[in-house]
């Protein structure tokens, strides 16, 4: 695979920061869209637009056809069993949402517990939260271990009689962690818990197979896996989406609406209501593609090459501390350095067009545990190249000089 | 854009050796405050006496560089202040950061001015604002005895 390649399908590093050639190490943040995924957008809305599933003129069709079609291609990637188990929504934040928000009204109850753990972001508490209030359930944290990863054994230790739920995250978005998810999960159906997993960073680097991890709920955000923001994908078991109530009401989720009551449409219908991210979806399809080309499998070996070399230059900087050191790691080095807080590291760095991300990354909890305020991050993609590690190294030794004057 | 702007010396020097970095004794008004964004958090104490003089101030915190130098050169600068002073101030201040040139108030020598000045390299970050910012809008909630933590989040 040749990078050089990838990279010139990405115009935006045709632009220069700061008089700088853009190193971009913020990916897990979100990543930067290749030019077919822009070029569909564009296509989409002059030439083919129409709103999808409600007319029945051409364009109607053409875009109701393109749109569904994204939706097999997803169901492809990620081996799911039918197309009908990918909803789409606004982001993996909704798809998050939309579990807690009605597999809590149908299944729990006060006392009730859901787990998660110390890795996760804030996307994958706050919803949850909700039910604290709204049922009276308890949350549980599983513990992450001085490595900064969460063990089969961790999750085992935490899980009770009353655990309803257990909800992880793939990739932590901080150090790295990637979970045994296929354990996990084969862990919880043997208690009869289903379990959602938050694969917002795992999706853009890892490869996926509904079928064999068989967890019940994956939720992800396409803007992380070269596609468009304003789209998530929420997979989820037939069985689920037959059984839990709808989530939003609106146009288009509905079969009958009669002033005496209501009754819901068919999946994939049921979950998306209202007008969706129509060119989103469409030119997420582009996405799909993008990385089928290069194949995720590559994609996968250039990134652990990657994450490799950039842990084993920050470990020759004798003033990086890397957070966390989990044996099985995705493509994200968290870091600090003696002295300098993380957005003065940020700050220095953006002047030689190095863009990283400084702060808790929506993990306040992790950072608690560690003791840490804020952390660098630089997050990897599958555009980058060791010169753009190196770059990194070198301009945080420029922040060294410049706070030893 | 210069970066020798934002990290002057008076700042890293500040920010590494953060003065007043303590907890007054006996102080009979505080506050904190957080910036979520970045972590930055300010517990700032103060001590006024009966003829409403600041008479000590300090604060505990961490944060980055510009906020914890921020919060060591306004409390070098108010000590011996009066309240009407202290509100002075931190209205010119918070001005000067945001768009004013300079600072207008008589309360401070040039000297005085020229360190508060060194902070105004913020103005061309704009994310960073806040960082200069947090310290002063916190002392503001402990001179209105607030219950509430300052938030970055909730102003400008
Ligand atoms: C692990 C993880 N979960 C959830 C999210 C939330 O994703 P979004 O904001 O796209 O909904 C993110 C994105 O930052 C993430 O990294």
């Amino acid at each position: 695979m040749n990078i050089n390649n990838i990279k010139k399908q990405f115009p935006i590093f045709n632009n220069k920061v700061h008089n700088n050639d853009l190193v971009y190490l913020d990916s897990a943040n979100s990543s930067q869209k290749p030019q077919m995924v822009v070029d569909r957008i564009y296509d989409f809305y002059t030439k083919e637009f129409s709103n999808v599933g409600r007319s029945v003129h051409y364009l109607a069709v053409a875009a109701t056809n393109l749109y569904e079609n994204t939706r097999s291609m997803m169901q492809k990637y990620i081996n799911a069993k039918d197309p009908n188990e990918i909803v789409f929504t606004k982001g993996a934040t909704e798809a998050i949402n939309l579990v807690a928000n009605t597999f809590g009204q149908k299944f729990l109850r006060e006392g009730d517990e859901i787990l998660l753990t110390e890795l996760e972001h804030h996307s994958n508490y706050v919803p949850w939260h909700y039910l604290r209030k709204l049922k009276g359930i308890k949350i549980n944290f599983a513990e992450i271990n001085n490595d900064g990863e969460i063990t089969l054994e961790s999750i085992e230790k935490s899980i009770t009689p009353k655990t309803k739920m257990i909800a992880i995250t793939h990739l932590s978005n901080v150090t790295g962690a990637i979970l045994p998810i296929k354990e996990i999960t084969s862990l919880a159906h043997s208690k009869n818990i289903p379990i959602l997993i938050d694969g917002c960073q795992g999706a853009p680097h890892l490869k996926l197979d509904m079928q064999d991890i068989d967890c019940d709920f994956y939720a992800i955000s396409c803007h992380k896996m070269y596609g468009p923001t304003g789209l998530g994908v929420l997979y989820a078991k037939k069985k689920w989406l037959d059984t839990l109530p709808p989530y939003q009401g609106g146009g288009g989720m509905i079969r009958e609406v009669k002033k005496e009551g209501i009754s819901f449409g068919d999946l994939p219908n049921k979950y998306e209501a209202g007008t969706m991210a129509t060119a989103q979806v469409i030119a997420f399809g582009e996405s799909i593609k993008f990385l089928n080309q290069i194949g995720i499998q590559n994609i996968e070996k250039h990134e652990s090459e990657l994450t490799k070399y950039g842990e084993e230059v920050l470990r020759k900087n004798n003033s990086v501390k890397l957070v966390g050191n989990p044996k099985n790691k995705g493509s994200v080095l968290s870091f600090t350095l003696d002295g300098i807080h993380a957005h003065d590291i940020a700050t220095i760095l953006d002047e030689d067009g190095v863009a990283i991300r400084a702060g808790h990354h929506c993990c306040q909890i992790l950072h608690d545990k560690l003791g840490l305020s804020a952390t660098a991050r630089a997050s990897l993609g599958v555009y980058n190249t060791k010169d753009d590690l190196d770059k990194l190294n070198e301009s945080i030794n420029k922040c060294k000089k410049i706070f030893d004057r | 854009m210069d970066l020798k702007d934002l990290y002057q010396e008076i700042i890293l020097d500040h920010g590494k050796n953060p003065r007043n970095l303590r907890k007054t004794e006996n102080f009979n008004k505080d506050a904190k405050g957080h910036n979520p964004l970045c972590g930055d958090k300010v517990h700032i104490f103060l001590k006024i006496d009966e003829n409403k003089n600041i008479s000590d101030i300090s604060f505990e915190g961490s944060g980055c560089a510009i906020s914890m130098a921020s919060a060591s050169i306004m409390t070098d600068l108010m000590k011996e202040k009066k309240e009407k002073e202290v509100k002075e101030l931190v209205e010119d201040f918070l001005q000067m950061i945001k768009e004013s040139p300079e600072m207008k108030t008589k309360i401070i020598n040039e000297n005085e001015k020229t360190k508060l000045m060194s902070l105004s390299g913020v103005k061309q970050y704009p994310m960073r604002v806040k960082c200069a910012t947090l310290a002063w809008h916190t002392l503001t909630s402990a001179m209105n005895n607030s219950q509430e933590e300052t938030n970055t989040e909730k102003f400008d």
